[in-house]
């Protein structure tokens, strides 16, 4: 009995520990959600009120949002978001992820499932007649991955000719890019439904290039150098982006204000490097924020 | 809706695909599926076993599992299904005879998991035939295969027909799946094509589809609906 | 169905059981050679058998293996969840439409003459009119790849300003499919039995919905359980699409731990084997009260001795789909 009750009290004082660490930690930055406040009726504010978020991401990208043995989605993507929430005075462990593949980012943002969606977005024309965007918060772009011992790939041009075969996934961006090089699609386009399965099917020699945006393709290489290589430049310009609903501007410049402030302040720099970082992609200059 | 007039050659185009692996895969799992419905019924003890192994695991696994294997299992095996690339056959599927081996995968996995269900389905046309018949024909001094040939198998192919049929109807559907597995512009896929990078709008778009997948599956219900009635009367 | 296939061969001699004994050695011995040669061999060489790969799903030393199952645990979960549901909701919705589409068959039948005229021609274009509708979905449903359906659900339902979880697009997307199988189900059964039933019902004074609900229901359920059941296994491999929707089932999140530990092949087998173990022991469930059922019934010959012809054709029906 005695025992069990001595255990009670420190278990009791390792939680009052660790809330004053908390506490303090917040204290630091001036981000408790008591010391937080927000424009009456503003998205900023009915977050910090209801103390929760949803936040779109994926699920599947190796290096920004990528779900993980304990069930947590990890990456760059996250890190980004989670700097957001924080700022909007929301502990990390009241966001809930959703998992949003590239078909459905537009639609979750429209119909309100998701507050933001950070999920290796490109911004672009099309998509701002539905929704706005915040950031950029890292430039990307469009890639060809090989064997490490294949040379005649040195870029989408290769496809032209007819004879070399590219993977991508279904109904993704990259894949109806590819489509405008290759001479057949019928018989030079593969589909599937993960970027794993394109990174298996060029390893075991099926296919002979797999393409996506430069960052997917480097965290497979950095996972298997000895297989897989990059083939020339990068051929699009992916600028990533946060999604926000089309007619919350208060909510767009808000993020954009963290956005800056996390660029300068460094925390920006530590979300790549802890996440996307280790896989040798550089980081680059801090993009300029798109205020529009 | 204009989508449909303007993009009706990518809808006929995954139409005519899709089309193409249903009546390949279908030759494929009838003539599988046949040999494993002798092998469950064969007097050969290991082969019953080996007929009903093959059933239970094809039967009990969702496809994609199946598909999964077809398209990464045989690669690990070392084959690329080279087999399958029939002269003569691929110039009208054309797709049977390209260096890129995901549609004959396809049809493989497509084949394996039907076979299971052809198997069932003929196995119960064969258990619809009177007790008699089959004893009948032993006391006569038939020997297996002759009682198959000439008195079981006859009578048998009447009552399979029905079940037959809705196991293919059943496997034109599950042939949306292919496109996730490699086979680029199926029927199905062409709903991600228009809707997500084309910017179609999703309701005709997905209209086009369903008429694409009831023209296949519809006349042939119908069809199976007047034979089972006729039966029926027969009986 | 053990005995009727015996039926087709003589009880072996002691000659052809020395026959078939030998004969079935050398089988296993080439099967088995075989396997060697062309399966285990090629994966080996592939480094496919390695405990790097497989170690994370067996061996509960393993740094990973707590994790993978728990992660495998609550994709089960969300597997049995969704198929519960849908199987619930697939089976009230497909009893109702079975009945319905019953009860407008007969309602067209009738002539109305109690009523005065240009009602009762209403009342009989009506009903018409309706099943011909119920008539329409049950075959555009029927007709369409479930993969559309769940698709189709979770992409339209928005369109029209209704946003579920992902879990409720699955079960829909299901339910919209299997209700019209089973609703197909049970009214070939309830269409089997013997005419003398919906008969006697009449004379004894029932209404026709009384008739149906008394007399037709019941039997028909009793007769098509065993086809019932194998629906639930279609249903059970179906929640396995719920990929499409980003719905986190078993196969999803195999996809996600293959996306970590980099070892497709060897979880693709694992999830294989608790797929059939969990249908196989549904459909040894199925057989179990078929049998139950065909013992409880040895009085009442007619309908029982009917039923197993028309239990198998809806059967390889309900299993072929999808």
């Amino acid at each position: 009995m005695r025992l069990m009750r001595v255990a009670a009290v420190a278990a009791a004082a390792t939680l009052a520990l660790g809330m004053a660490a908390c506490g303090g930690d917040d204290g630091d930055e001036g981000t408790g959600s008591g010391s937080k406040s927000f424009a009456a009726g503003s998205t900023m504010e009915k977050l910090n009120k209801a103390q929760k978020i949803k936040i779109g991401t994926k699920f599947d990208q190796p290096g920004f949002g990528q779900k993980g043995l304990s069930g947590k989605p990890e990456g760059f993507d996250v890190e980004v978001a989670k700097i957001i929430v924080k700022e909007l005075g929301i502990p990390e462990d009241k966001i809930e992820y959703v998992e949003t593949p590239s078909k459905v980012r537009e639609d979750v943002i429209v119909n309100g499932t998701v507050d933001l969606v950070a999920a290796t977005y490109t911004i672009n024309d099309k998509r701002k007649e539905r929704i706005a965007f915040a950031g950029p918060y890292y430039e990307a772009g469009q890639n060809i991955m090989v064997r490490k011992d294949d040379s005649s790939i040195t870029g989408p041009d290769s496809f032209k000719d007819g004879t070399k075969k590219v993977c991508s996934v279904t109904g993704s961006t990259p894949i109806e890019e590819i489509k405008k090089y290759v001479k057949d699609v019928a018989t030079q386009v593969v589909p599937f439904d993960t970027y794993d399965k394109c990174r298996d099917a060029l390893k075991s020699g099926q296919v002979d290039a797999v393409t996506t945006d430069n960052v997917i393709l480097l965290g497979y290489i950095a996972k298997d150098e000895a297989s897989f290589k990059m083939a020339g430049d990068n051929f699009t310009k992916e600028p990533y982006g946060i999604g926000v609903k089309k007619e919350d501007t208060d909510f767009r410049n808000f993020i954009n204000d963290v956005l800056d402030k996390a660029m300068q302040d460094g925390r920006w720099k530590k979300a790549w490097d802890d996440t996307a970082g280790k896989f040798g992609a550089t980081l680059g200059d801090a993009p300029t924020i798109n205020r529009y | 809706m204009s989508v449909l007039i303007d993009k009706f050659d990518v809808f006929a185009g995954g139409f005519w695909l899709t089309l193409q692996i249903c009546i390949l895969a279908a030759i494929g799992a009838l003539i599988l599926g046949a040999v494993v419905a002798v092998l469950r019924i064969s007097p050969v003890p290991p082969l019953r076993a080996l007929g009903t192994a093959y059933v239970t695991v094809f039967r009990n696994m969702p496809l994609t599992v199946v598909m999964f294997f077809a398209a990464f299992g045989l690669p690990a095996l070392g084959s690329n299904a080279d087999f399958l690339r029939i002269p003569g056959l691929d110039a009208v599927f054309s797709r049977l005879g390209t260096d890129l081996p995901y549609f004959r995968f396809a049809l493989i996995a497509l084949s394996l998991y039907t076979a299971a269900f052809v198997c069932e389905a003929l196995r119960s046309g064969v258990n619809a035939v009177p007790a008699g018949q089959a004893e009948a024909a032993r006391s006569l001094g038939l020997t297996f295969g002759q009682n198959l040939r000439y008195v079981v198998l006859p009578q048998s192919w009447k009552a399979s027909i029905v079940p037959l049929g809705s196991v293919i109807i059943a496997m034109i559907k599950n042939s949306a799946l292919v496109g996730f597995f490699g086979v680029i512009g199926d029927l199905s896929q062409t709903a991600d094509q228009l809707t997500s990078a084309g910017g179609y709008a999703f309701i005709p778009v997905a209209i086009g589809i369903s008429v694409g997948y009831l023209i296949m599956t519809v006349p042939l219900g119908a069809l199976l609906d007047r034979i089972e009635k006729r039966q029926a009367v027969a009986r | 169905m053990s005995q009727q296939t015996s039926v087709l061969y003589d009880v072996p001699g002691p000659r052809q059981r020395r026959i078939t004994l030998i004969s079935s050695l050398i089988a296993t011995v080439v099967v088995l050679v075989g396997a060697y040669f062309l399966i285990y061999r090629p994966l080996a060489d592939k480094g496919q058998f390695s405990m790097e790969l497989w170690g994370p799903l067996i061996d509960p030393s393993n740094e990973n293996f707590s994790q993978v199952w728990e992660r495998f645990g609550v994709g089960l979960r969300h597997t049995l969840t969704a198929a519960a549901l849908a199987i619930l909701s697939s089976l009230i919705i497909g009893t109702l439409l079975a009945v319905l589409r019953i009860q407008l068959k007969s309602l067209t039948r009738r002539r109305f003459t109690g009523l005065a005229t240009p009602l009762a021609y209403l009342l009989r274009g009506l009903s018409v009119l309706l099943s011909v509708v119920t008539r329409i979905c049950v075959e555009v449903f029927r007709g369409l790849p479930v993969v559309l359906t769940i698709f189709f659900v979770a992409r339209g339902f928005p369109e029209f300003g209704v946003s579920f979880d992902n879990l409720w697009y699955l079960v829909i997307g299901l339910t919209v499919y299997n209700s019209v199988v089973i609703a197909e189900i049970l009214r070939s059964g309830m269409e089997g039995l013997p005419g003398g039933q919906a008969e006697a019902a009449a004379a004894i004074g029932l209404s026709p919905a009384q008739t149906t609900r008394m007399i037709l229901l019941p039997q028909a359920f009793r007769i098509m359980l065993p086809a019932l059941i194998s629906q639930l296994v279609v249903v059970l491999k179906d929640t396995s699409l719920g990929f499409i929707i980003s719905y986190e089932e078993t196969l999803n999140i195999g996809k996600q731990i293959i996306g970590v530990l980099g070892n497709p092949i060897q979880v693709y087998a694992v999830i294989a084997v608790l797929f059939i173990a969990a249908n196989y022991s549904l459909s040894k469930l199925a057989q179990f009260v078929q049998h139950r059922l065909a013992r409880g019934r040895k009085t009442a010959g007619t309908p029982a001795q009917q039923a197993p012809a028309t239990a198998l054709i809806s059967q390889a029906e309900g299993a072929g789909g999808n």
